[in-house]
C-alpha cells in the first residue's frame, strides 16, 4: 500500500480512528473502569434508543437532512401509557406492547401524511409533537398516580427489553454466549470472504487479500472481545439482541434494497428522483411513518431499563439521535450517510458518555463537552471533504 | 446626427474556455430605442453585463464610453448612479412585499438610519402612474398579474433615475395584449427623451419599436441595421443577419432510414401553467412520431417545449390537461405519475442535467440504474455485482470517461455527466425518448457523440423527440420538425422541405397573425 491508499483509508475511517482513540483516553483516565465488563453491558443498555432512533432518524435525514424533533416527547407520552396499560389497567405485556405499537403507527401516518403530502416542513410538523407529548404524558402519569411516575413494569416485560440471553451469575464465566460470540465472529469473516470470492468469480473488483483480511479480522475481534466481556457479566443484554437486530436490518435496507436507494436519491436531488420515477412522497410518508414505530420500540427498552414511566423520560433524546447521525457522518442536506456511520457516532457519544460519568464528570461540564464533541466532528467531516476536491 | 449616448468599443469577454464577446461594438443614439437581438448564447446578455458592471472593469477588455466619459464601473451601483439601468429577464421582485418597497429596494428613501414611508409610496405612486399603472404602491406584488409586474420593474427603473434603460427579453413572460401595452409605454418614453436598448427574440416587436438594431452573433457584432426607412427593416432581413452561419459536417449521417408505424400520438394537447392556471404553457398541440424516426421540436426559449415534453411525461409539469394521448394507436389514460410514464416505456431526458436530471452526490453506477432499478434486483433487493455489470456496459457504448463507475457524476465534465443521463435512461429501455436540450452546455466534440447515440437509437427502432433551442442541430438530425412558437405548434415540415429561413418565417407568421 502506498502512501495514497493509507490516507484514503485513513480518510474513510476517521470517525472510527477517533473512536478508538477517545477510549483509549477514557481507558487511562479511568484507569481502566471502561474496559471491565459491566462497563460493557452498560454502555449497550445506556446507549440502546441513541442507535434505534438514530437509524429511524438517519432515514429522515436521507431524505433531505430533515429531522425528527418529536421523538423523545413521544418516547414520553407512549411511556405513560404503557404504565396505564401494564400498572393501571393490568393489561398482558403482549397486547400492551401492540396497543403501543399501534399508537405509534398512528402517530407515523398522520405525520408522514401532513409531511409528505400537505407538504409541512418537516422541523414544524415535529415541533408540535415535541411541544405537546411531554405535556400530554405528564399528565396522563399525574392523574394516575401521585408520584407522577407509574411503576414497576411487569417482569416478563423487562426480560424481553432488558434481560439477558444465556443468564449466569456475574463473574461466571459464561460458556454459550463466548460460543455464541465465536460463531458470530466466524461468521462475519465468512461473509467477507465468500462476498470477495463471488466477485472475483463474476469478474469485478474486489478487495484484495490483505485488505479482507484485516476487514474480517478487525470485525472478528471486536466482537469477540465484547462478547468475552459480557460473559464475564452475566450473558447477553436482550437490548443488544434488539440494536443489532434493528442495525442489522436498515444496513441491509440502506444499502441493499430499492427502497434504501430510493431514500438516498430523493436527498440527493429530489426533482431527479421525481422525473426517474421514484415515489418522493411516499418515500418522506415512509421515512416519518417508519421514525414512529422505531420510536416505540426505543421507549420499550428505555422503560424496561428505568422500570418506570416518568415525566423527564425521553428528554433531548431527539438530540441524541441526530448527534449521532451526525457525528456519523450523515449529511446535514440529505443523501448521504450510513447505518454504519451513525453506529460509529453513537458509539462515540456512548464511550463519552460513559467515560464521563465513570470520573464523576460534573453533568453541566459533560453538557459542555458533548456540544463541542458535535461541533469538532462536522468541522472535521466538513474540512475532510473539502481537501477531496 | 443626434448626440451619441453610449458608445461600447471593441468589448472582449472571455470565460475559462470560451471567448464569449468578440471585439463588438455597439452605439447608441440619445433619445433612440436600440434592439440587440441574436440567437441564444450569442452573447447579448453578456455585452449587458459587462455595460451595467456585473463584470466590473478589468475582467473585460475594451472602452465603455457614456456621455463622453470613459467608465470604468465595478458594480451595479455604479452604473446605476449614471442613469443606466437594467430590467432583467426574470422579475426580481419580492412577491411578499408591497410595491414601494419593492420599487426602492435597495434604495431607500429617507434619513441615513430610517426609510420615509410617506415619501416613498407617494414617490413610488407618481411614477406608477407614469407607466399607467392604477394599483396602489402599498399593494403586495404577489397580488397583480405578470404583465402588472413588468411595469412596476420599470417604474423602478424610472425610481432610479434611469436615462438609458436596458430591458432584456420584457415581453417573454408576457401575452400579446400586454405586450404591446409595454412596447407603446416605450414608445411613448421615447417621445419624452428617454434612451433604451431592448433585447428580444420577438422580430415583430424590434421592427415595431426599434430605430436601429444591431444584430450579434457567436459573440461578434455583425451589423447594425437603420429602421428609419420608409419601410420598416423585413424581419427576413434580420434573420439572414441572426443565422448567417453556415453549416458545416456537424451531424453524423445516418444511413439507411428504417421508419416504421406510428408509435406515439398527441391530439390536441393542452396544458395550464401549474402557478398561473389560466395561461396555457401548452395550446392544442398535435403531434406524431413514428418508430425510428427523429422529430425534432423547434422553438425560441420559453416557446412551451418543455412544458410539451414534461405533460407527455406522466404530466410531470402543469395542470388542467387536457387531449389525447395515443400508444401504438390505443388511448392511454395516463395518471399524474412519472413511474406510469416509464412503464409505458416513455423517458423524459431533462434539459437540466444538473437541477433535476442526475443526482450529482451519487456515483455514475447510481444513476444508471435510477430508472430502472427493477431490472436490477429481485423482490427490491438490488444485485450490486449487475448494477456494477450494467454501469460498466453503458460506461462503454456511451464512452464516458472516468476512472471508475464509482466516481461521483458530480465530479464529471458537462458531456460526461449528459451521457451518463442518457444512459440512465436507454436503460430504462424505452420507446419513446423524449431528448430536452441534449447538447446544451457541451463542447462540440461531445455534442458529436451525443448525436451517434441519437442516432443509433433511432436506428435500433426507438422514436426519438429531439428538442432544441438550435436551428442547426434540429435541421441537421431531425427527419421531421415540428416548430413551436408561444404554446402552439405553427408549422411542420420535412427535413428536405426545412432551411433556417423558412423555420423562422413560420414563427414569425404566427406573431404577426395573432
Amino acid at each position: 500500500m502506498d502512501k495514497k491508499q493509507i490516507s484514503a483509508v485513513l480518510k474513510k475511517n476517521a470517525m472510527l480512528i477517533v473512536l478508538v482513540l477517545v477510549y483509549l483516553f477514557f481507558l487511562i483516565l479511568t484507569k481502566g473502569g471502561i474496559f471491565k465488563p459491566s462497563s460493557f453491558t452498560e454502555l449497550i443498555n445506556q446507549n440502546a434508543y441513541v442507535y434505534i432512533l438514530g437509524a429511524g432518524m438517519l432515514m429522515c435525514m436521507l431524505t433531505g437532512g430533515n429531522i425528527d424533533l418529536s421523538c423523545g416527547a413521544f418516547v414520553c407520552l407512549l411511556g405513560a401509557f404503557g404504565g396505564v396499560f401494564m400498572i393501571v389497567q393490568g393489561l398482558g405485556t403482549g397486547v400492551s406492547i401492540l396497543l403501543l405499537m399501534l399508537i405509534g403507527i398512528v402517530y407515523g401516518v398522520i405525520l408522514g401524511y401532513l409531511i409528505a403530502y400537505v407538504h409541512i416542513p418537516p422541523w414544524i410538523a415535529t415541533l408540535a409533537g415535541y411541544l405537546a407529548f411531554r405535556g400530554w404524558g405528564t399528565s396522563i402519569l399525574s392523574s394516575n398516580s401521585k408520584t407522577g411516575s407509574l411503576a414497576p413494569f411487569p417482569v416478563d416485560f423487562q426480560n424481553i427489553f432488558y434481560g439477558r440471553v444465556f443468564q449466569t451469575e456475574k463473574g461466571v464465566f459464561n460458556v454459550p454466549c463466548f460460543v455464541f460470540g465465536l460463531a458470530m465472529a466466524a461468521l462475519v469473516a465468512l461473509i467477507v470472504f465468500m462476498t470477495r470470492k463471488n466477485r472475483l468469480r463474476k469478474g469485478y473488483e474486489a478487495d484484495s487479500m490483505q485488505a479482507a483480511a484485516i476487514k474480517s479480522g478487525l470485525g472478528a475481534a471486536v466482537i469477540i472481545l465484547v462478547m468475552t466481556k459480557l460473559s464475564f457479566d452475566g450473558g447477553i443484554p436482550t437490548t443488544l439482541l434488539w440494536v443489532a437486530g434493528i442495525v442489522l436490518v436498515y444496513s441491509f435496507i440502506t444499502s441493499k434494497t430499492t427502497i434504501g436507494r430510493h431514500f438516498y436519491v430523493v436527498g440527493g436531488n429530489m426533482e431527479a428522483a421525481r422525473l426517474s420515477g421514484v415515489n418522493t412522497r411516499r418515500i418522506m410518508f415512509l421515512a416519518y411513518l417508519n421514525m414512529a414505530v422505531l420510536t416505540a420500540i426505543a421507549t420499550f427498552t428505555v422503560i424496561a431499563r428505568s422500570q418506570s414511566a416518568y415525566a423527564d423520560v425521553g428528554k433531548n433524546f431527539e438530540m441524541d439521535a441526530i448527534s449521532a447521525c451526525v457525528v456519523g457522518g450523515v449529511s446535514a442536506s440529505g443523501g448521504a450517510g450510513s447505518v454504519l456511520g451513525m453506529v460509529i457516532g453513537a458509539t462515540l457519544i456512548g464511550v463519552i458518555n460513559l467515560g464521563m460519568s465513570l470520573i464523576s464528570l460534573d453533568a453541566n461540564y459533560q453538557r459542555v463537552v458533548k456540544g463541542f464533541v458535535l461541533l469538532a466532528a462536522v468541522v472535521f467531516d466538513i474540512l475532510s471533504k473539502k481537501r477531496e476536491k | 446626427m443626434a448626440k451619441i449616448l453610449l458608445e461600447m468599443k471593441n468589448i472582449t469577454k472571455t470565460f475559462p474556455g470560451v471567448k464569449a464577446l468578440d471585439n463588438v461594438n455597439l452605439q447608441v443614439e440619445e433619445g433612440e430605442i436600440h434592439a440587440l437581438v441574436g440567437e441564444n448564447g450569442a452573447g447579448k446578455s453578456t455585452l449587458m453585463n459587462v455595460l451595467s458592471g456585473i463584470y466590473p472593469y478589468g475582467t473585460y477588455e475594451g472602452d465603455i464610453i457614456y456621455n463622453g466619459q470613459v467608465c470604468k464601473f465595478t458594480n451595479i451601483k455604479d452604473s446605476e448612479k449614471l442613469g443606466i439601468v437594467i430590467i432583467h429577464q426574470e422579475l426580481a421582485l419580492v412577491p411578499e412585499m408591497t410595491i414601494g418597497e419593492n420599487m426602492y429596494l435597495g434604495n431607500e428613501c429617507g434619513h441615513k438610519y430610517a426609510i420615509n414611508w410617506n415619501k416613498t409610496y407617494s414617490e413610488a405612486d407618481k411614477y406608477l402612474k407614469m407607466v399607467g399603472l392604477e394599483e396602489s404602491s402599498k399593494v403586495q406584488v404577489k397580488t397583480i398579474g405578470t404583465g402588472k409586474q413588468q411595469l412596476v420593474e420599470i417604474a423602478k427603473a424610472l425610481a432610479k433615475k434611469a436615462k438609458l434603460l436596458i430591458l432584456d427579453e420584457p415581453t417573454s413572460s408576457l401575452n400579446e395584449e400586454d405586450s404591446r401595452a409595454l412596447l407603446d409605454l416605450m414608445l411613448s418614453f421615447k417621445k419624452q427623451g428617454m434612451t433604451m436598448i431592448i433585447i428580444t427574440h420577438k422580430l415583430n416587436e424590434v421592427s415595431y419599436v426599434a430605430d436601429k438594431i444591431t444584430v450579434i452573433r457567436d459573440g461578434a457584432t455583425i451589423e447594425t441595421i437603420d429602421n428609419h426607412g420608409k419601410e420598416p427593416v423585413s424581419e427576413e432581413r434580420i434573420i439572414k443577419g441572426m443565422v448567417g452561419r453556415e453549416i458545416t459536417n456537424r451531424f453524423p449521417k445516418r444511413e439507411n432510414v428504417k421508419v416504421g408505424p406510428v408509435r406515439m400520438e398527441v391530439n390536441h394537447w393542452t396544458v395550464h401553467h401549474p402557478l398561473y392556471p389560466e395561461r396555457k404553457v401548452v395550446d392544442d398541440v398535435s403531434m406524431y412520431v413514428r418508430q425510428g424516426e427523429v422529430v425534432g421540436i423547434y422553438g425560441l426559449m420559453g416557446a412551451g417545449r418543455t412544458e410539451l415534453a414534461m405533460s407527455i411525461f406522466g404530466q410531470s409539469y402543469g395542470v388542467n390537461f387536457s387531449g389525447e394521448l395515443k400508444l401504438d394507436g390505443k388511448p392511454v389514460k395516463m395518471r399524474k405519475s412519472e413511474a406510469d410514464a416509464i412503464k409505458h416505456k416513455i423517458a423524459y431526458v431533462t434539459e437540466d442535467r444538473k437541477g433535476n436530471g442526475l443526482v450529482l452526490s451519487q456515483s455514475i453506477k447510481v444513476n444508471t440504474s435510477l430508472a430502472n432499478l427493477k431490472a436490477i434486483s429481485s423482490n427490491t433487493v438490488i444485485d450490486g455485482d449487475k448494477e456494477y455489470a450494467v454501469a460498466e456496459e453503458y460506461r462503454d457504448k456511451l464512452k464516458i470517461k472516468t476512472p471508475s463507475v464509482e466516481q461521483l457524476v458530480g465530479n464529471l465534465s458537462g458531456g460526461n455527466q449528459q451521457k451518463v443521463l442518457l444512459a440512465k435512461w436507454m436503460f430504462a429501455e424505452p420507446d419513446i425518448l423524449l431528448l430536452d436540450e441534449p447538447t446544451r452546455g457541451i463542447d462540440v466534440g461531445a455534442k458529436y457523440e451525443i448525436y451517434c447515440i441519437i442516432n443509433d437509437l433511432a436506428a435500433a427502432g426507438k422514436c426519438v423527440v429531439l428538442i432544441s433551442s438550435e436551428l442547426p442541430e434540429v435541421l441537421g438530425m431531425s427527419d421531421r420538425i415540428y416548430i413551436m412558437n408561444e404554446a402552439k405548434f405553427v408549422g411542420e415540415m420535412k427535413a428536405e422541405e426545412a432551411t433556417q429561413e423558412n423555420i423562422m418565417a413560420a414563427i414569425l407568421r404566427s406573431g404577426r397573425g395573432a
